[in-house]
């Protein structure tokens, strides 16, 4: 890009490793611990996320050189609480256990900072095209980032992968043998908060890993100028 | 509904009226059992003061936002869209008939509670500087808090009637406040604390808010033993486990 800013290869790519929403920047924690405990609910969730995600990207571009700086907050909000009411009724029409399950967490969308932050940082200031692939990179980021999570807690706290994703007893895979004595806490609200801090702990852990090798500096920073490298070559 | 206003879905009487407080601080406390508001959590959580600020700024915008955004939903918008739901009192009587703008209700909210938060700070700047120089920076910051949101929204799925959510913000305020200002103590004493090095930052203050949402799962007892949250991956999230209602009938 002219103005220094990434293009749209290296958006679509750092928004799935080197500036993942949830284990780097710690946004749009909200969703993240509370659907998480069945996978179903999770995939669910990060795909209703990322079609919000890509269409108020997308509306923010084409928007972005009539945009006054004290009201771009509001029309980001507006924008994306639009979406969200079309996301939230098509749930409601096609998937209504699911929808009935996630509950109030799909409006809740709208105040997810994630998109704000894709809006602000990204949107508002480069063209449809790398919109589009910034906000595909990070909602992609974000489902990697769900899954994993509710993967741990389903598997540990209830021995099946998937189960429920077609209404109780649907397509369910049971991993572990009926024998294994399951977590149920990681299941319960305090599952979340642990599952999430040992994960990001373990991130951290490699990140740092990483650091050793390459160079000295700012743990965040360095990280993903590697993986970034990493991924062009 | 017979009366014009509808006070609450539950009968008023002092033993629901507590249940309720308690179940919405304590129990099913915003933070620590539907993890909204965690934004906050873990960025202003650092000191006490501003944990103590932040909360009451919370408590404040969120009882306002309530009462509008369901005196907006009451009189024209409707939630027709939840079981039990009904039509806007003054759009049908002006239209004649039942509409269901209920899709309108999560724009006119998120616009309602911009709204409030501008005049909040506005009005509070004017006639009470001291209150403004207290919540200061973290006014504006409260319009993106989902924590918000999640609090009119549950109003509107529950079907609560006005008394209820003024009780029930009021309580999810105060729940809130007790949730940043413990984690504000616990985080003081964090700072001493030897952590391993991938550890340090977020990590180990999730991991320490689940211990503290281990401890409020305890609560849970304090409505007996049909309050316990099914362990069941198919049953449904906790978001839908109980409703004052069903406390109220328990």
């Amino acid at each position: 890009m002219a103005n220094g800013l990434p293009g749209p290869t290296t958006r679509f790519f750092n928004g799935i490793l080197p500036e993942n929403p949830v284990y780097r920047q710690i946004l749009g924690m909200c969703p993240v611990l509370a659907v998480t405990n069945t996978m179903a609910g999770a995939i669910t969730m990060a795909g209703a996320t990322a079609f919000v995600l890509i269409c108020a990207n997308v509306i923010t571009s084409l928007l972005r050189n009539a945009l006054k700086p004290h009201l771009r907050i509001l029309v980001f909000t507006l924008t994306i609480a639009s979406f969200v009411t079309i996301a939230d009724r098509t749930l409601a029409a096609f998937l209504p256990l699911m929808s009935a399950r996630l509950g109030p967490y799909i409006p809740l969308i709208i105040v997810n900072c994630i998109i704000i932050c894709r809006a602000e940082v990204c949107a508002s200031k480069q063209g449809v095209g790398t919109a589009f692939f910034d906000a595909a990179g990070t909602g992609l980021g974000f489902l990697l980032a769900l899954a994993s999570i509710s993967l741990v807690r389903e598997v540990l706290g209830n021995g099946t992968v998937l189960s429920g994703w077609a209404g109780p007893g649907g397509l369910g895979l049971r991993v572990l043998p009926e024998s294994f004595p399951t977590w149920n806490l990681l299941l319960l609200p305090p599952g979340a908060f642990f599952t999430l801090g040992v994960l990001m702990g373990l991130v951290n852990w490699y990140s740092l890993a990483r650091k050793r090798r390459v160079a000295q500096g700012n743990l965040f920073t360095v990280g993903a100028e590697a993986a970034r490298a990493e991924v062009q070559a | 509904m017979s009366t014009l206003l509808p006070l609450a879905a539950i009968e008023l009487s002092i033993t629901n009226v507590m249940l309720l407080i308690v179940s919405t601080a304590l129990i099913n406390n915003f933070v620590l059992h539907y993890f909204v508001g965690i934004c906050p959590f873990i960025g202003v959580s650092k000191r006490l003061d501003t944990a103590a600020g932040m909360g009451a700024a919370v408590t404040f915008v969120m009882t306002v936002a309530a009462i509008l955004t369901k005196t907006v939903t009451y009189f024209v918008t409707g939630n027709m869209n939840v079981t039990g739901g009904q039509p806007g009192v003054l759009t049908t009587m002006i239209a004649g008939r039942a509409l269901d703008l209920s899709f309108l209700n999560y724009v006119v909210y998120i616009l309602v509670i911009a709204g409030a938060v501008q005049f909040v700070e506005m009005y509070v700047r004017k006639f009470f500087p001291p209150l403004y120089k207290a919540f200061g920076v973290f006014l504006p910051l409260i319009t993106t808090n989902c924590a918000i949101l999640f609090a009119t929204l549950m109003i509107m799925m529950q079907n609560m009637g006005f008394a209820e959510t003024v009780i029930y913000s009021i309580a999810a305020g105060i729940g809130f406040t007790i949730a940043i200002a413990i984690m504000a103590g616990l985080r003081e004493e964090l700072d001493f604390a030897d952590v391993p090095e991938p550890l340090r930052g977020p990590a180990i203050t999730l991991i320490v808010a689940g211990i503290l949402a281990l401890a409020f799962l305890g609560f849970a007892g304090v409505q007996g033993p049909s309050q316990a949250e099914p362990a069941d991956a198919n049953a449904p999230a906790p978001a839908h486990v109980e409703t004052p209602e069903a406390d109220a009938a328990a």
